[in-house]
C-alpha cells in the first residue's frame, strides 16, 4: 500500500496545477476570511456642512447647556466626513460621485431644539442627500447616518425628558428658575397644601367645603405628579433588552467564521482528492491490474482515504496557521486539538470522497459530483434554528448528521474555540468514516 | 523485442499442459457468457482465442486472470502466477516508464525490483525512453510497457487481450517478434484477437468461441481441414475458413 501512496504522491508532484490549487486555495481563503474578520466595513465618504453659527451651537435645556456639535461627534466615527463650505458644494460632490452622501445641519436646528425646551415644540431636521447610483452603497450610507441620527435623537430625548421631569418637580415641590434673566420662585403643590391646611381653621365653616376641594386637588395633583417622573423616564427609554444565551458557545462571530472556512476547505480538498484519486485508477485502467492480487480492494480504499486525509489535514492546518498570521486570534495552545479535529474530519470526508469516486467512476464526473454534492450539504448544515419551521429544521439536522460537514464543524469549533463537546463529534465522524468506506467497498464490486 | 536467446528453455514441448481450465461457466443474470469452456495450453505455446463480438473471449481471459470469478469450473493456476496484459494499457500516464515498472515490480513483490525493471527495459528496448512520462509515448511503446508490466513477475503464462489492436503494421510486427521470443523461452501465451491473419501466422493453437460456447479447439491447420472436409473445397484463406466454420455452426 505504501508504494501506491508513493505513486499517488508522485502523480501529485507531476500535477503542478492541482498542487498549486491545493496550496493557494487555503492561503486565499485564509487571507479573505482573515481580512473580513479583522477589518470592519470601510467608512463611507460623506460631505458635511454645519450651517449653525458657532455661537448658536449651544442649546439651553432647562438650565443645562448642550453643545450640539459634541452630540454629533459620534457620527464622525462612523463616516469619513468631507468638510464643505456651502450647500451647493455639498450637492455637487454628491452628483460628481466624490462622496456617497451629503449631510447638512440647517441653521435653525438649535433654535428648534431650544423651542422644545421652552414649550413651543417644532421638530428639528437634518438634511441628507444620497448618491443612488449604487443601491448597496446607498443603503449602507443610509443605515449608517440613520443609526447615528437615532443615537443623537435618543440622547436629546433623554435630556428633554430630564428637563420635563425637573419642571414637574418644580410644580410639585416648588423652587426657583431663571426666565429672561429674572429669578422666579414657585411655591409648589406640597407647600400649597400645607398653607391651605394651616389657614383652614380660620376659614368660616360655610366656606370650608370649597377650601377642602382645593386642598384635595392640590394633594392629589402632588401625589400623581410624583408618579409622572417615573412615567417620563420610562418614555425616555421605553425598551430595555436583557440578553441571555440559552444554547451555543460564546465564541465571537469571527472565530466561528474561521471554523466554517476551515471546514469548507477541508471538505473540498478531501473530497476532490479522494474521489479523483480513486476514479483515476479506473480511468488509467489500472484498477483491474491492481486488484487481481496486488492490492486488496479495501486496501486500495484505505490508501486513497489516507492520502486525501493526510494532504487535507495539512492544508487545513496551513489555513488555520495562515489565518493566525493575518491577524485572527487563535489559541496555539490548542493546536494539537486542531490536528485531531482536522484529521477525524478529513478521514470522514475522505471516505465520503471514495464513495463518490466509486459512484462517478471518472475523474471529471467525480470532481463535479464532489462540488455539486458538498455545497448543499454545507449550506443545510449551516441553517440556524428558527430560520425554518421546527419540522423542517429537524429534517435538516437528520440530513446533516448523515454527512461529515456538521460533525467536522462541531469538532473544529470545539478544538479551535473551546466551544462545546469534542468527543461526540469525533465519534460521529468515526461512524461516518466506517459507513462511507463500507459503501465504497460495496460499490467497488462493480467499479471496473 | 527479442528476448535473450540463451534463456530459452529446452523443454518447450513437454506434452504436459501448463495451463488447464476445465468447464468454466460464467453467468450475467440469465445470460450465460461462458458455457463449460475448457482450455489447455502447453509450455511455450501460443494459443489464440477468436470469435465474433460478444463470444466470451474477454470474459474467458478475465476469468483466467482472476479479474472475474467463474460461476463454475476450475483453473490450474492462481491468478498471481499468470501475467495479464489488458487490451487498453493500464499505466499511469503521469509517471515515467521506469516509475510505472518500478511500482508494479514492488507490488508484484519482485525480489529485486530494480533488476526486474532493467531487464524489462532491455527486453522491450525502452531504455532510452525509461525516464519519459508514459503520456509522451506512442501507442506502440505504451503497449510495450503494458506487456512489460505483465511480464515483471516472470509468469509462466501470459494472457494478452487484443494485444495488436490500435498498432500499425510495423509495430504489430515488432510485437509478434517479441511474443515469439517469449514463447521460445517457454512462456505460454494466450491471446484474444480480431486479426484472424495473425492467428494463422503466429498461433500454435486456436480456440473458437461463439455465444459463450467453445466450438473448436485445435491448430489453425486443423480448422482449415474441418472446413475443407465439410465443404469439399479448400478455403481461400484462413479468415475465409474461419467465417465458413462459424456459418456452418450457425453463427
Amino acid at each position: 500500500m505504501r508504494w501506491l501512496l508513493l505513486k499517488d504522491l508522485q502523480i501529485l508532484r507531476r500535477s503542478p496545477l492541482l498542487v498549486a490549487l491545493l496550496v493557494l486555495y487555503p492561503i486565499v481563503i485564509a487571507a479573505l476570511v482573515g481580512f473580513a474578520v479583522t477589518s470592519g466595513p470601510g467608512k463611507p465618504k460623506v460631505a458635511f456642512l454645519n450651517e449653525v453659527p458657532k455661537e448658536s451651537n449651544v442649546v439651553d435645556l432647562g438650565g443645562e447647556k448642550i453643545d450640539v456639535a459634541d452630540e454629533a461627534s459620534p457620527l464622525f466615527e462612523a463616516i469619513e466626513p468631507v468638510r464643505v463650505r456651502s450647500r451647493q458644494e455639498a450637492l455637487q460632490k454628491v452628483k460628481d460621485g466624490d462622496v456617497l452622501a451629503a449631510l447638512i445641519i440647517p441653521q435653525d436646528v438649535t433654535a428648534k431644539l431650544q423651542s422644545a425646551a421652552s414649550g413651543t415644540f417644532q421638530p428639528a431636521e437634518v438634511e441628507v442627500y444620497y448618491n443612488a447610483e449604487d443601491p448597496a452603497k446607498r443603503s449602507f450610507v443610509e443605515n449608517t447616518i440613520e443609526a447615528q441620527v437615532q443615537k443623537a435623537n435618543n440622547a436629546l430625548s433623554k435630556r428633554l425628558t430630564q428637563v420635563a421631569v425637573s419642571y414637574l418637580g418644580l410644580i410639585t415641590d416648588g423652587g426657583s428658575f431663571e426666565l429672561f434673566g429674572r429669578t422666579l420662585n414657585v411655591l409648589g403643590l406640597n407647600k400649597s397644601v400645607a398653607i391651605l391646611e394651616g389657614i383652614r381653621a380660620d376659614v368660616p365653616p360655610e366656606q370650608r367645603a370649597a377650601l377642602d376641594q382645593v386642598i384635595n386637588f392640590a394633594r392629589l395633583a402632588s401625589e400623581n405628579l410624583d408618579l409622572s417622573d417615573d412615567v417620563l423616564n420610562a418614555v425616555g427609554s421605553p425598551l430595555r433588552v436583557k440578553q441571555t444565551v440559552v444554547k451555543g458557545g460564546s465564541e465571537p462571530l469571527g472565530s466561528f467564521a474561521v471554523v466554517i472556512a476551515t471546514t469548507v476547505t477541508l471538505m473540498f480538498v478531501t473530497l476532490l482528492l479522494a474521489a479523483g484519486a480513486l476514479a483515476l485508477e479506473r480511468e488509467e485502467n489500472a484498477f483491474m491490474r491492481l486488484v487481481r492480487g496486488l492490492v486488496s480492494r479495501t486496501g486500495l480504499l484505505v490508501e486513497k482515504v489516507g492520502l486525501a486525509a493526510v494532504c487535507s489535514t495539512l492544508v487545513g492546518f496551513v489555513l488555520l496557521a495562515g489565518l493566525s498570521v493575518v491577524g485572527v486570534h487563535l489559541g496555539w495552545g490548542r493546536a494539537p486539538l486542531w490536528v485531531v479535529a482536522l484529521g477525524f474530519g478529513a478521514l470522514a470526508f475522505g471516505a465520503m470522497g471514495v464513495a463518490m469516486g466509486v459512484l462517478a467512476r471518472e475523474v471529471r464526473a467525480a470532481s463535479l459530483l464532489a462540488f455539486m454534492a458538498s455545497l448543499p450539504i454545507a449550506v443545510l448544515a449551516l441553517v440556524p434554528s428558527g430560520a425554518v419551521s421546527t419540522g423542517l429544521y429537524d429534517l435538516l439536522r437528520v440530513v446533516s448528521a448523515l454527512f461529515p460537514f456538521k460533525p467536522t464543524l462541531d469538532a473544529l469549533n470545539a478544538a479551535v474555540n473551546d466551544s462545546g463537546d469534542l468527543a461526540g463529534p469525533l465519534l460521529h465522524l468515526v461512524a461516518l468514516t466506517v459507513v462511507f468506506t463500507a459503501l465504497a467497498r460495496l460499490g467497488l464490486r462493480r467499479f471496473a | 523485442m527479442q528476448p535473450d536467446a540463451a534463456s530459452q528453455s529446452d523443454d518447450i514441448e513437454s506434452g504436459e499442459p501448463l495451463l488447464e481450465a476445465r468447464e468454466l461457466t460464467r453467468r450475467f443474470g440469465r445470460r450465460e457468457a461462458l458455457r463449460k469452456v475448457s482450455v489447455a495450453a502447453n509450455r511455450g505455446e501460443k494459443v489464440a482465442v477468436i470469435g465474433p463480438n460478444g463470444a466470451g473471449k474477454t470474459t474467458l481471459l478475465s476469468i483466467l486472470a482472476g479479474i472475474q470469478k467463474a460461476d463454475g469450473g476450475t483453473i490450474s493456476h492462481a491468478p498471481r502466477e499468470i501475467g495479464w496484459v489488458p487490451q487498453q494499457a493500464s499505466l499511469y500516464s503521469k509517471l515515467t516508464v521506469r516509475e510505472n515498472l518500478t511500482l508494479f515490480a514492488r507490488l508484484e513483490r519482485c525480489p529485486d525490483p530494480a533488476a526486474a525493471v532493467e531487464q524489462m527495459l532491455a527486453q522491450t528496448r525502452l531504455q532510452d525512453r525509461a525516464d519519459d512520462q508514459v503520456a509522451e509515448l506512442s501507442g506502440g511503446n505504451r503497449q510495450r510497457v503494458n506487456i512489460a508490466i505483465g511480464l515483471l513477475a516472470d509468469p509462466q503464462v501470459l494472457l494478452l487481450d487484443e494485444p495488436s489492436a490500435a498498432l500499425d503494421p510495423r509495430q504489430r510486427e515488432y510485437l509478434w517478434e517479441f511474443i515469439d521470443g517469449l514463447t521460445a523461452r517457454g512462456t505460454t501465451v494466450v491471446f484474444a484477437t480480431h486479426y484472424i491473419e495473425e492467428v494463422d501466422r503466429y498461433a500454435d493453437k486456436v480456440l473458437v468461441l461463439a455465444d459463450g460456447e467453445l466450438l473448436f479447439d485445435g491448430s489453425p491447420y486443423e480448422l482449415e481441414r474441418v472446413v475443407a472436409d465439410a465443404s469439399g473445397q479448400e478455403a481461400a484463406s484462413f479468415e475465409a475458413a474461419f467465417v465458413a466454420f462459424l456459418r456452418e455452426q450457425g453463427h
